[in-house]
Parts: structure tokens; C-alpha cells; sequence
């Protein structure tokens, strides 16, 4: 494989395109609603219509838009159906040349559309995941050519940091310093590895870049490795995203078969190969340290740090992980440059973020947006504010690691220190939103059940002071609790925060916390004397 | 090698280079009370009752090494009361009874419930229903009096080279194994060698036969067998 070759698949590929293309979105949310079905029927339609020259029908990834789903777009034209049924097929086809359609017309420059800035998400809804070639046409596998074959591995990661690119996991940390820390450390093989093991509740943003755009994250991951030295790969995806794993396998196949991956890429002499690892179901396995111990065939738990998996990650070698979108983001970066994307965002965080938008909120969906827009923006610009006509009361930013912000708060820009001061993270990108029919108490008590059963077991504050937490909101939500009660609450919230081995424990207690500061008036209501 | 020159507890000490927290608070006579730590087996940083405060910061003594220049206090009030807390979370996790307990005497749980003036719990009591098995011929587990600290795991794993231990469920649930899960009189990876028992802090590992207060632990053997094997090697 070299540049006219991958070139000429481009050209082939924008050659054989029909005219007008139906895009049907195949990704999981829709394909719970029949969307496998509509596409069918939409190329069963277009076959009947004798359109076959003129129009293809394309599964394509993630338009974004979930609560409105299935979604059917018609390109050229912008247009756009919601809540597609397969008996809406036929109508769409003959909307083409004028006829009437049933389905319900959407619109591609509503706010929820507008706002955005895709660049992890650029293709989702514009390509077919499970087509190389479609990805190549879009431009795909050319930073990695570039990366390669013009740049040093020094200058990738000199360009990686000068964008000023976090990891997207959850903490921020500066993806150059991490690349080039690896780079820098000494080991006879190294490692990428990718973290697909997103467990928040009520997020799917990685499942949405993995089943959407598989090939994004492969190139990003390929040119990590270019830059620190690595030949092998490993992608960690839960197993509760059997769609993402397939897709996953399938571009990791077509890939190899192109010379993408493998040995002697774009005919250099760097190698690099990617195997799936698939996760069991343990939410801790989210944690590099344990995600690394169940890579290699041991229980998914935490080991303290340092070392850092940098110096010695899996088998005890260098390794690089990030997270999906952290990769996702790399290609556009090579490709644009790290002054492009460095403009994009605030001081401290660069680029854009990709959240999952769900809860009380109207529009439900997945976006992504640059660093810095205001929560408020978020929530009632793009959420279209409370689902059912009713005032937004707060938000959960970063899953049961992070806190809950208070509506009277909504003008903090979202990025990584404005989210911190006011008492919640960044995370990995879930905003469940809550109106004033959702109880805070339960709220941090269904959060804090949820890091109990998901405690790995290995320390004691985790393992033993989320049960005693939880039980403690039970008896405060049974209406059973005394101030002493709340006292207790605080003193082991803190106790599990600062002694926690790692950050499922350490962040624990953020709801608790977090509901404690914001809502203690929800908190009296239910303790009395308080 | 180098040495390390650092501070505990306001107190200039000398440190050899990759040595941890604890062993070198321990060369300079200053105690910190551990659970999962045992002489002779690797450090997995558990239980966190070896916390100090690094320059301000907690981190475990027993799985962070020392460097030239450090602060570390490893007894004050912060540190006191978030070790209570922790032993507390452990007497309330699962039946820990001294009375009827046949380690009452030689325990190390018990040890630092007295230590830390541990005179009662304020958590409610868990009090699950744990299995004892006994189905070894010369041994038995009562999972009641387990602390999860996977010493056992450990001496079996390390210094046996057998591995017919470790843990399976999460969180509370969590319950050291023998093989697949299976009785440990059925095990067919256990060498009856008895490691497990000397490394076990608690009454969880026993010889059967052993009564109230018998059960007398040698966890000090582990480290030992693994001396003299460095010795002999």
C-alpha cells in the first residue's frame, strides 16, 4: 500500500457512489428500533422504484439524535426523517422525485445539530462503519501516511502536545506528555492499548465513535504506536457492545487486508497489529491498572500507582492507553494540525467533547461540542431544556464519579478545572440531566449502589464504606435517619475518598458529596431535627 | 546503591534506594500498623492502614518508595482516625466474635482494634452468613473471620509456587477460593503445606482441632523459608 493506492481507493470508491444517498442509521439505539428492517425496505423501495443507477442505501453509524430515532437522512438536500417505521420506506423513496412521504420530517440545522463541532464524530451518519473504503474516501488513513512517512515519531508527539489534546477517560490528563513519557521509557516491545470499557450509567459515547467509525480509532491508535515505539495493540471493549466488537473486528480485518495494519505499513518498516480483548462486565475494569490485569488473564482489579502503566503497564511493559476518543481524535489533529485544533476550546482545555445527553431532558443524544460552551448552552440550547415542559434542576456530569450540579450553577463552562471547582469532573462524558420531580437523595443513593455492587473488593474503604454509605441513604430516604446519621455520612464520604486505592473509590462519594452541598435542604426534609 | 536521605515524623533518617515507606520507617524504629503486608510476600497496597501523609499527600508506605528529600508523618490525627474507621469498617463487615474465636489472643485484627482504641463500631453490623469449610482433612476456612487481606492468596501463589487460591465476586461479596470454587478438601492443587495458614492474620485459616484462643499463626515463617531460599539460591 502505498499513497496513489490508497488514493485510487478513494477515487474508485467516490466513482462508484450513486448520485443520491439514502443514509439509514445502523447503530445500536436504532437498530433496537427496527432501523435493520427499514433499511430493507428502503432498498427493497428503491429496487421497485427502478432508482437502482441513481440511489444507494447506506447504513451509516450514529446520527446523534437517539431520542428521535430511527433516523433515514437523504443526501443532497439535507433532509432529514425521525421516528422512521419500515412501512415509512416507500414514502421516503418517492419523496425523491416529488411523491408524499408519511414520515415525520426532521431538521438537520435544528440547535441540537448546529451547535456541534464534530471532529471525533465527523463521520457518524455520513459513512458505512463496515466499509474501508468508505472511510478512505472521506479521507481516512492519510495522516497515518503522513505520519509515517513525513513526520519523526519526536514530531508526532511534539504536534499531539502542542494541540493541547487531554485524555478523554475522564481525567484530562495531557495526551502528549503521556505519549512522549512512553516514548522515553525503556522496554524491549511496548503496548497501546485502548480503553472502550465505558461503564457510566447513561453514557454511550464510545460505543457510538467504536460502532460508527471503527477506522478512526484504529488510525488513531496506529499512529500512538508509530510515535512511542509500540507493535502491537490491544482494543478493550465491553462485552455489552457486541455491535462495536463486530465492527471493530471487521475494520480490523479489512484494514490488514489493505496493509493498514500489520506488517510494513504503507511499506515502512513500522509493524503494528490490534486484537480485541473483550471485557466481562466489571465496571472497575475501566481502570487502566485493571483493565491492563485483565488483558493479561488475570481478575480485573486495581494495583496502586506507580508505577505508572507508562513505565510498566501490560507484562510489565511501556504502555500507552487512552481511551477511544482520545484516539478518535488523533487523525484530524495530524491532519489539521495542532494550531487548528489548539483554537479550538479554552485556555486549559482544547478541542471539543463528545457527551451523552439523556435523563429529564428533551432532546436526547449524543454531542459534541467544543470545550468551554456553558452548561446552560448545553442542556437548554441543545437539550431543548426539561422533557416534559418542567424546569431543569440539576446535572450529572461524569457518571457516579462525578457530581451533581445545580441549575443555579449552569453558566459554568464545561471543561476540565471549571467542572472540578464547582465539586464534579469532566469524566468520560455522560450528562444525565434531572428536573424537580427527581429526588437527590435518591439520586446519590442509586449512584452509590451502583459503586458498591461495582467495588472490586480489594480495599477496605471502597469495598465496606460504599455498603455502609448506601445503607445510610436508605435509612435518610426511609425517613428513619438522625442528624448523627448525617454526621456519620460525611466523615465516611471523606474517608472513602482520600483512602481509596483507586479512582471508582476515591470518587465514590462525589454524589453524596456533591447532592450534600447543593441540596442539603432535601437532605433535612427527610432527617428530622436536622 | 544509593541512599536516600528523608524525613519521618520530623526525623532525619538514611533509606536504601528502592526500599519502601515502611521498611524504612521500620529500620528507624517507627511503627505503622498493616494489615495486607506481610514479610516475605509482594505488596498489593489493600488495606490501607499504612497510609501516611507524603508532603500533605496519603499514600500507602507499604507500595510507595522512598525518595531522597521526602516528609512523611505516619501518625497524625487525620491518619489516626481514618485507621479506626477502617478496622471498624472490618469488625462490622463480616462475624468477627473474639470470644468464640479460635485466633482471640493472636490476632491481628484484634491487635490493632486494641492499638487504635478501638473500644466499639459505629457501623451497623453486616453480619452476613459466611460458609466454613471444613472439608480439608487437617485444615479449615471460616469465611466469617476473613479480612479479604489475600495473604493466604499470596504464601500459596509466591512462596508455594501452587496458586490454589484467590478470590472470586466483588466487592463485599468477594470470597477467597480454593481451585475452581470448590471444597477445599476436593482441591487437587493444594499441597496441604500449610503456608496459607501461617500468613493468615485472622481465625479464617485454623488447624482443625483447634479450639477458642488456640489457633496460634506463624506469619513471621513466610518471610523465613524466603530468606533461607535467598540464602541457599
Amino acid at each position: 500500500m502505498d499513497l496513489q493506492e490508497l488514493q485510487q481507493i478513494a477515487r474508485r470508491e467516490r466513482e462508484r457512489s450513486r448520485r443520491i444517498r439514502i443514509h439509514c442509521c445502523t447503530s445500536s439505539g436504532c437498530q433496537a428500533s427496527d432501523a435493520l428492517e427499514i433499511k430493507r425496505r428502503l432498498d427493497e423501495a428503491v429496487s421497485e422504484a427502478g432508482l437502482d443507477s441513481e440511489v444507494e442505501v447506506v447504513g451509516v453509524g450514529c446520527l446523534g439524535f437517539c431520542g428521535q430515532g430511527p433516523m433515514v437522512t437523504v443526501e443532497p438536500g439535507d433532509v432529514l426523517y425521525e421516528h422512521v417505521r419500515p412501512d415509512h420506506a416507500a414514502g421516503i423513496v418517492a419523496a425523491i422525485n416529488g411523491g408524499t412521504c408519511e414520515a415525520e420530517r426532521g431538521d438537520l440545522h435544528h440547535p441540537f445539530f448546529a451547535r456541534q463541532y464534530p471532529i471525533v464524530r465527523k463521520n457518524g451518519g455520513k459513512i458505512d462503519p463496515e466499509r474501508i473504503e468508505e472511510y478512505i474516501a472521506a479521507g481516512g488513513y492519510r495522516s497515518l501516511y503522513r505520519a509515517i512517512n513525513e513526520l519523526t515519531p519526536a514530531e508526532v508527539i511534539d504536534e499531539i502536545t502542542r494541540s493541547g489534546l487531554r485524555g478523554r477517560g475522564g481525567a484530562g490528563y495531557p495526551t502528549g506528555l503521556k505519549w512522549s513519557t512512553v516514548a522515553k521509557s525503556r522496554g524491549d516491545r511496548k503496548y497501546i492499548v485502548c480503553n472502550g470499557d465505558e461503564g457510566d450509567p447513561g453514557a454511550f459515547m464510545d460505543r457510538s465513535v467504536l460502532e460508527s467509525d471503527p477506522h478512526l480509532v484504529l488510525e488513531g491508535m496506529s499512529i500512538a504506536a508509530y510515535a512511542v515505539g509500540a507493535d502491537q495493540g490491544y482494543i478493550y471493549v465491553r462485552g455489552e457492545y457486541p455491535l462495536a466488537i463486530q465492527r471493530l473486528q471487521k475494520a480490523i480485518n479489512q484494514a490488514k487486508k489493505l496493509g493498514l495494519l500489520g506488517s510494513q505499513i504503507f511499506d515502512s518498516a513500522f509493524d503494528f497489529r490490534v486484537d480485541i480483548r473483550v471485557g466481562a462486565g466489571a465496571f472497575v475494569c475501566g481502570e487502566e491498572t485493571a483493565l491492563i490485569a485483565s488483558i493479561e488473564g488475570r481478575r480485573g482489579q486495581p494495583r496502586p500507582r506507580p508505577p505508572y502503566p507508562a513505565e510498566s503497564g501490560l507484562w510489565g511493559k511501556p504502555t500507552l492507553i487512552n481511551n477511544v476518543e482520545t484516539f478518535a481524535n488523533i487523525s484530524s489533529i495530524v491532519e489539521r494540525g495542532s494550531a487548528w485544533y489548539a483554537n479550538i476550546g479554552t485556555e486549559t482545555s482544547k478541542g471539543t467533547k463528545v457527551f451523552a445527553l439523556t435523563g429529564k431532558i428533551r432532546n436526547t443524544g449524543l454531542i459534541e461540542v467544543p470545550m468551554g460552551m456553558t452548561l446552560r448552552e448545553i442542556v437548554e440550547e441543545l437539550g431543548g431544556g426539561a422533557a416534559d415542559g418542567g424546569e431543569v434542576k440539576a446535572v450529572q456530569t461524569g457518571g457516579p464519579s462525578g457530581g451533581c450540579i445545580p441549575a443555579s450553577l449552569f453558566d459554568t463552562p464545561v471543561d476540565y478545572e471549571s467542572l472540578a471547582k464547582v465539586g464534579s469532573i469532566m469524566g468520560s462524558g455522560g450528562m444525565v440531566v434531572m428536573d424537580e420531580s427527581t429526588n437527590m437523595v435518591e439520586l446519590a443513593k442509586f449512584y452509590m449502589e451502583f459503586c458498591m455492587d461495582e467495588s472490586c473488593g480489594k480495599c477496605i474503604p471502597c469495598r465496606v464504606g460504599t455498603v455502609q454509605i448506601h445503607r445510610l441513604l436508605g435509612k435518610i430516604t426511609a425517613g428513619q435517619a438522625t442528624p448523627a446519621d448525617i454526621e456519620q455520612l460525611r466523615e465516611l464520604c471523606q474517608l472513602v475518598r482520600d483512602t481509596s486505592l483507586c479512582g471508582l473509590g476515591q470518587s465514590a462519594p462525589n454524589p453524596v458529596i456533591s447532592t450534600l452541598r447543593y441540596f442539603p435542604e432535601e437532605y433535612a426534609a427527610l432527617v428530622p431535627n436536622e | 546503591m544509593a541512599a536516600k536521605t528523608l524525613k519521618i515524623n520530623g526525623t532525619m533518617v538514611s533509606a536504601r534506594e528502592g526500599e519502601s515507606i515502611l521498611e524504612a520507617a521500620r529500620d528507624a524504629g517507627v511503627a505503622i500498623p498493616t494489615l495486607c503486608h506481610l514479610d516475605g510476600l509482594s505488596d498489593v497496597g489493600a488495606c490501607r492502614l499504612c497510609l501516611v501523609e507524603v508532603g500533605g499527600r496519603l499514600r500507602p508506605a507499604c507500595t510507595t518508595a522512598v525518595a531522597e528529600g521526602m516528609e512523611i508523618q505516619t501518625n497524625t490525627d487525620r491518619l489516626h482516625a481514618y485507621r479506626r474507621q477502617i478496622v471498624e469498617l472490618l469488625f462490622a463487615e463480616r462475624g468477627h466474635v473474639c470470644a468464640v474465636c479460635v485466633a482471640s489472643g493472636h490476632c491481628e485484627l484484634q491487635d490493632l482494634a486494641v492499638s487504635l482504641g478501638m473500644d466499639h463500631v459505629r457501623y451497623e453490623y453486616l453480619a452476613p452468613t459466611c460458609a466454613v469449610d471444613i472439608s480439608h482433612e487437617r485444615f479449615g476456612i471460616d469465611h466469617n473471620r476473613c479480612v479479604l487481606c489475600v495473604r493466604c492468596v499470596r504464601a500459596c501463589d509466591e512462596v508455594e509456587g501452587v496458586h490454589t487460591w484467590d478470590v472470586s465476586g466483588r466487592g463485599t461479596s468477594a470470597r477467597v477460593i480454593s481451585d475452581m470454587n470448590q471444597p477445599w478438601g476436593e482441591s487437587e492443587s493444594c499441597t496441604s503445606c500449610g503456608k496459607c495458614l501461617l500468613a493468615c492474620p485472622t481465625g479464617a485459616l485454623f488447624s482443625r482441632g483447634a479450639t477458642v484462643a488456640e489457633m496460634e499463626h506463624d506469619p513471621g515463617r513466610i518471610a523465613l523459608i524466603v530468606e533461607s531460599r535467598k540464602v541457599r539460591g
